[in-house]
């Protein structure tokens, strides 16, 4: 069986999709667009279509990751185009590979975050950053689906950079200076995610954004130890599929 | 002048709510038209949560009509959840649509769908949110039409105070017919204002204008009589009958949701109407006659919306749709069609007969036989010819045991409880047949795994039913009797714990019950509770059965007098000017003998016997068959 493995964002007003909204969209694109998804034996079939990591509800993200079975070998590009124009304008397909060997969910090792806090101090943020780096561990609480749990916020942080730019989505702030946070978190058990980090600055340096942060998952994927960057977590696949190939993922306009 | 999108306002709000993705819109196959490009503008309303309002086909249907229409736009706009409501008043926030995300009160019209009269509160948040007054007598030239629809809307007396207009029936054909008359009296620069455009509306005989009508009572509160104040305003306003189903094969462009919603399929009416005459039923009652929708009618559009929406699951509906002249073979074909996949069909099958389990094993076909659904809806032989339900105990075990027989181990069945000339012994009657349903369940297939659900809801006599002058049963009474029942059912060493039991307690049928059959009077207490909280009252988490009686207290309203009294024959009814084509003396007599246990046949296979519908608006019954076979698609 075929696998294909795909890369999608989710933008703008559609960053309030929940897992499972995404989950059902993506069983109806399939269909619409005639994918020739495989389905699981047994009593009650399910279309064979796995998801790696989702980004929490009401966070955006420019990579995404998806697994789909295939009865018959696809077209990667004409995949890409065909689950792209079924989906609705905001869930968007950035790219599609054939499965190599290995799983996708272990190359997404880290993920590369931006926060944007519109009517933020950028002082303040900065110093908050720096404090907490300079801590060691710093324990938030998060309420769970099990109840209130505590962990370290800190570990998982391997970058935390601030800047500043336009405010790009809450209008009454249009063209104002927004403080944006950036930050390359591991991924680990318990999830640390931007929220916790933002409980973290609030607990270490007691700074507080005056309005909900706008949160978009940039990348996840494999760290390049020499570098320290994010790499792309499909160029294995393109790698060992189509001897590296493929070309750039396209930038999309947000829907 | 362009209308400016409240949307980013509302962005900054909705991290703060749950489930915020049912209030952004994007959904597939929706549609959002640049506001100058028409002169009438819909914004139709479903007053409950989205979840539920979304997959409604009704307002599905006339989105997709009006959009159609040149120079008309239409978008929705549902009950926003009291958490976003909190917020939205904070913020300043007004009642939006999700598909550009624009206020309200911008719109000419706001179309109101009610299939509920629970849902009268939240049109009274929608209203106070959008900045349109809640009375309808201190409206300006600015503010939208409020027109009501659905089958509430066959009594709309109860929300006339805040209501424009409301109109009967079938809406495809009279919403074109209203945008037309908004259309030009906009094109004219609105002469006489508001007053002229409902004037216009009403003078059709189409459209009725509850202002244009004034209600005269006797000292003992009974009505005296309802007029029209007003000239060229007719006397009775009649429903509306779309004839020719075929020719509005709606909806075209089903709405995709990203959020969940109740009815995750594409659903196809396969007809509309009812004649098989339980007495109970406002549905069969208000829709007649029954007009189908073709074979193949039904097979083309199947075979869009599944391309269209990506849908898995495919419902085919209707009042009772096993009574199709050709469901054995669209259930058939389209079975055929769609093997091998992954495509679920369901009919919601409530008759009683072997042949329905024929057409369940045909959708079932490559899925799983889990549970099969029948309503007899009385427990005992006597109640069931009182509602001219007619189906005998012998029926119920000769269908149910060839359903287990064949592979199905749960059946559901539905009762109500409260009927008219109700005992004791009619509701006990339910647990005998229940234990009887798993006796024929384990002798047929040697096996005990075999389930039965039995579900009840009470009863709530409705306006323009022969059941329109019955006394409702008190709440005490219907708690007492399913209190019997369970413990009935429960105390049984056999049968207790292979019998499930689902039931709601007796009050919210009450305050059904008085906006089912209430008056203008009743609107003080809709207002009253709506000021003192109430929302979502379809909820049982939000419904307050205090709230209500303390209201209806304070207001001076009697409830027992609106719900537990019987009607004399020649009483005034708070609808009789609201012509739904049933003739009153018919309804009467049908009552008269219901309450002697005689029964009615379907006139689709007897004779006539002059319900009035037909003659008098005149429409007539429209079945087949065809005879038209459906071909397997070539690519599937």
């Amino acid at each position: 069986m075929q696998r294909l493995r795909v890369r999608y964002a989710k933008r703008g007003r559609l960053r309030f999709t929940s897992h499972r909204d995404i989950s059902r969209a993506v069983e109806r694109a399939v269909r619409r667009a005639g994918i020739p998804v495989a389905y699981s034996a047994g009593f009650s079939p399910h279309p064979k279509i796995s998801y790696a990591g989702a980004a929490p509800t009401g966070v955006a993200s420019e990579a995404e990751y998806l697994e789909i079975g295939v009865t018959t070998p696809c077209d990667p590009g004409q995949v890409r185009q065909g689950l792209d124009e079924s989906l609705p304008p905001g869930l968007d397909v950035l790219d599609v590979v054939e499965a190599g060997p290995g799983g996708l969910a272990d190359r997404l090792e880290v993920s590369d975050w931006e926060v944007r806090l519109p009517g933020a101090d950028r002082e303040l943020a900065e110093v908050a950053a720096e404090k907490f780096l300079a801590t060691g561990t710093v324990e938030v609480e998060r309420l769970t689906k099990k109840g209130p749990r505590r962990f370290d916020a800190r570990e998982a942080v391997l970058g935390l950079t601030v800047s500043e730019g336009a405010d790009r989505t809450a209008a009454q702030m249009a063209g104002e200076p927004c403080v944006i946070l950036r930050m390359v978190v591991r991924h680990m058990t318990p999830a640390v995610r931007p929220d916790d980090v933002l409980t973290g600055l609030r607990l270490v340096a007691d700074f507080a954004p005056p309005v909900p942060p706008e949160v978009t998952r940039l990348a996840q994927g494999p760290l390049d130890v020499s570098t320290g960057a994010l790499a792309d977590p499909l160029d294995l696949d393109r790698d060992t599929t189509r001897g590296g190939e493929a070309g750039p993922v396209g930038e999309h306009v947000a829907g | 002048m362009p209308v400016e999108s409240i949307f980013p306002r509302l962005e900054a709000l909705l991290p703060k709510v749950q489930k915020p993705i049912q209030y952004v819109g994007g959904e597939l196959n929706s549609t959002v038209k640049d506001w100058d490009s028409a002169d009438v503008r819909w914004a139709l309303m479903y007053p409950d949560a989205y979840e539920v309002g979304l997959p409604n086909q009704g307002v599905a249907i006339l989105y997709e009509i009006l959009n159609e229409l040149p120079g008309t736009l239409a978008e929705r706009t549902y009950a926003v959840w009291p958490d976003l409501e909190a917020l939205m008043r904070a913020e300043g926030v007004p009642q939006f649509t999700v598909d550009a995300h624009r206020p309200v009160r911008a719109f000419d019209v706001l179309g109101v769908s009610f299939s509920t009269e629970l849902g009268y509160t939240n049109l009274l948040t929608a209203l106070d949110l959008a900045g349109i007054p809640l009375s309808a007598a201190d409206r300006g030239d600015d503010d939208p039409i409020v027109l009501a629809g659905g089958h509430a809307a066959f009594n709309p007396e109860p929300i006339a105070d805040f209501l424009d207009a409301a109109v009967l029936g079938d809406g495809e054909q009279i919403s074109i017919a209203i945008s037309e008359v908004v259309r030009e009296w906009k094109a004219e620069g609105r002469p006489g204002g508001r007053d002229e455009l409902l004037m216009r509306l009403a003078e059709s005989g189409g459209v009725y204008v509850p202002k244009f009508y004034d209600v005269d009572y006797h000292p003992d509160g009974r009505i005296k009589r309802v007029a029209p104040n007003r000239a060229d305003v007719p006397w009775r306003v009649h429903k509306h009958t779309v004839m020719d189903l075929d020719e509005w094969p709606y909806p075209k462009k089903p709405l995709v949701p990203l959020a969940e919603t109740v009815h995750e399929r594409f659903s196809v009416e396969i007809f509309r109407g009812c004649t098989r005459g339980c007495r109970f039923c406002q549905a069969g009652m208000i829709t007649r006659p029954v007009r189908e929708r073709s074979i193949t009618t039904v097979a083309a559009m199947v075979d869009n919306g599944i391309k269209q929406s990506g849908f898995n699951e495919v419902g085919l509906l209707s009042l009772s749709s096993a009574d199709h002249s050709e469901i054995g073979d669209i259930a058939k074909g389209l079975a055929d069609r769609y093997e091998g996949t992954n495509t679920s069909l369901s009919l919601p099958s409530t008759r009683v007969d072997a042949f329905n389990i024929d057409l369940a094993n045909e959708f079932s076909r490559n899925g799983r036989r889990s549970g099969l659904t029948f309503a007899p809806e009385g427990g005992s032989e006597r109640m069931r010819k009182v509602i001219n339900k007619m189906v005998t105990e012998e029926d119920l075990i000769r269908t149910v045991t060839t359903a287990y027989s064949q592979g199905w181990r749960q059946v559901k069945l539905y009762f109500m409880c409260g009927l008219p000339t109700e005992q004791d012994e009619d509701v006990l009657g339910i647990a005998d047949l229940a234990k009887k349903v798993i006796q024929a369940g384990r002798e047929a297939t040697g096996s005990r795994d075999i389930r039965c659900t039995v579900s009840i809801g009470g009863f709530v006599p409705k306006p323009h039913t022969p059941f329109q002058w019955a006394g409702q049963a008190d709440h005490e009474t219907v708690d007492r009797r399913l209190k019997a029942l369970r413990d009935s059912v429960r105390g049984d060493k056999q049968y207790g714990r292979a019998i499930g039991f689902r039931y709601h307690d007796g009050k919210p049928s009450i305050v059904e019950g008085l906006l089912s059959r209430g008056d203008r009077r009743v609107g003080s207490v809709i207002r009253a509770v709506w000021e003192d909280g109430g929302r979502f009252d379809g909820w049982s988490e939000h419904f307050s059965y205090e709230r209500w009686m303390a209201a209806a207290e304070k207001a001076g309203v009697d409830v027992d007098w609106y719900t537990t009294r019987e009607r004399e024959e020649n009483e005034v009814l708070p609808w009789d000017h609201l012509d739904a084509g049933l003739d009153r003396e018919w309804l009467w007599q049908d009552w008269q003998e219901a309450v002697s246990g005689a029964e009615v046949e379907d006139c689709r296979w007897t004779p006539c016997y002059d319900c009035g519908v037909c003659p008098t608006m005149g429409t007539e019954i429209q079945i087949g068959p065809t005879g038209r076979k459906l071909l397997p698609l070539t690519v599937v």
